[in-house]
């Protein structure tokens, strides 16, 4: 069974990316939305646990999102795949299901 | 009006977007500066991404309104305060912000900075000072 | 209601503001005033472009008093006062020029 975790809410407000990453099965793949975007940014206090999850999963941020808020493609962690909305529902369709984190 | 001139400090702490704080307090500044009374701006939390440079919106179909802070001096809103380890935990230094600015009308317009970095004890000071603290 | 300008249809809400500022033409003012029996003149349309101006650059209409500031800073200080912009504009320079502009209703302008 393979899971797309969805994670739409700011590391710096909420525990919700914890939580997520947290419960990660083989195979996951987790997708920054929203405030959630906020993660996918180099040097910030939230680096260190998205960096570990890279080790095992797949993480994706959305792009539109990223550009909504002015934060350029060039600050997001090496190893996080930027998608679009197309993007987004291939993630969808290929895994087993959608689990959202909010 | 009020005869008594009030120290008002706006409080936010919301990034922009995902919820409808940043707006609802930037709509109710504009409103407020209607009065007079003495308005400060705090950016603190995740309210310092409100201020990020380059947003655009197109992508998500919602109204860009970081245009209207550059608004806030023809408001007379002066004095707006970034916290500087807020920015520092999210990877942000000032540069990575809009630079916003007055107009002083008794110094033949000439344009001065409205944005101040300081420090959480020096924001904390800030909030103390207030005689009004509105949350967002 | 909607206004009809050169043949063209353009959506207004319950106030008569344009529901689109995107659509806007310069015949949506002239159409607008004629219909509150007011004849356009330069005064009038210096005005109505610098509404558009500040909206295309601050996403807000102006409230009056920063209107009234920037008026008279831009066309002369004799002009930056309520009473010139009212004479231009009787039903208000926020319910009537920004109407004109095609600009949403100015924020806290009740």
């Amino acid at each position: 069974m393979s899971t797309l975790h969805t994670v739409n809410k700011s590391p710096f407000e909420k525990t919700s990316l914890a939580a997520c990453l947290d419960h990660l099965s083989a195979g996951a793949a987790v997708l920054l939305l929203e405030d959630g975007v906020y993660a996918a940014l180099t040097q910030t206090s939230a680096e260190g646990q998205v960096k570990a999850a890279l080790d095992s999963v797949k993480v994706y941020a959305l792009g539109p999102d990223l550009q909504a808020r002015g934060l350029s493609e060039e600050r997001v962690i090496p190893g996080i795949s930027v998608v679009d909305y197309a993007g987004f529902v291939d993630l969808a369709a290929e895994h087993d299901k959608v689990q959202a984190w909010l | 009006m009020s005869e008594t001139i009030k120290n008002f400090l706006y409080l936010n702490r919301r990034a922009p977007y995902g919820t409808i704080y940043a707006w609802e307090s930037l709509e109710v500044v504009l409103i407020g500066a209607a009065f007079d009374q003495d308005v400060s701006l705090a950016f603190v939390d995740d309210g310092v991404f409100q201020l990020t440079k380059g947003q655009d919106t197109a992508g998500v179909g919602m109204k860009n309104f970081s245009p209207t802070y550059a608004a806030l001096g023809d408001y007379e809103v002066k004095k707006i305060y970034i916290e500087k380890e807020s920015l520092e935990e999210r990877g942000l230094s000032l540069d990575d912000l809009q630079h916003l600015t007055w107009e002083d009308e008794d110094d033949d317009y000439a344009e001065k900075d409205s944005i101040h970095l300081v420090t959480r004890a020096e924001m904390a000071a800030i909030m103390d000072g207030a005689d009004v603290v509105f949350s967002f | 209601m909607p206004i009809e300008v050169d043949g063209k249809t353009f959506e207004t809400d319950e106030e008569g503001y344009l529901s689109n500022i995107n659509d806007w033409v310069p015949g949506v003012a002239t159409v607008m005033s004629k219909e509150d029996d007011l004849e356009l003149t330069d005064e009038h349309w210096d005005i109505i472009n610098y509404l558009r101006e500040y909206y295309e650059e601050y996403q807000i209409a102006p409230a009056v008093r920063v209107l009234t500031k920037a008026v008279g800073k831009k066309f002369g200080k004799d002009k930056g006062n309520s009473k010139y912009l009212y004479g231009l504009f009787p039903y208000g320079p926020a319910k009537q020029a920004c109407r004109y502009a095609g600009l949403p209703k100015p924020t806290g302008c009740v």
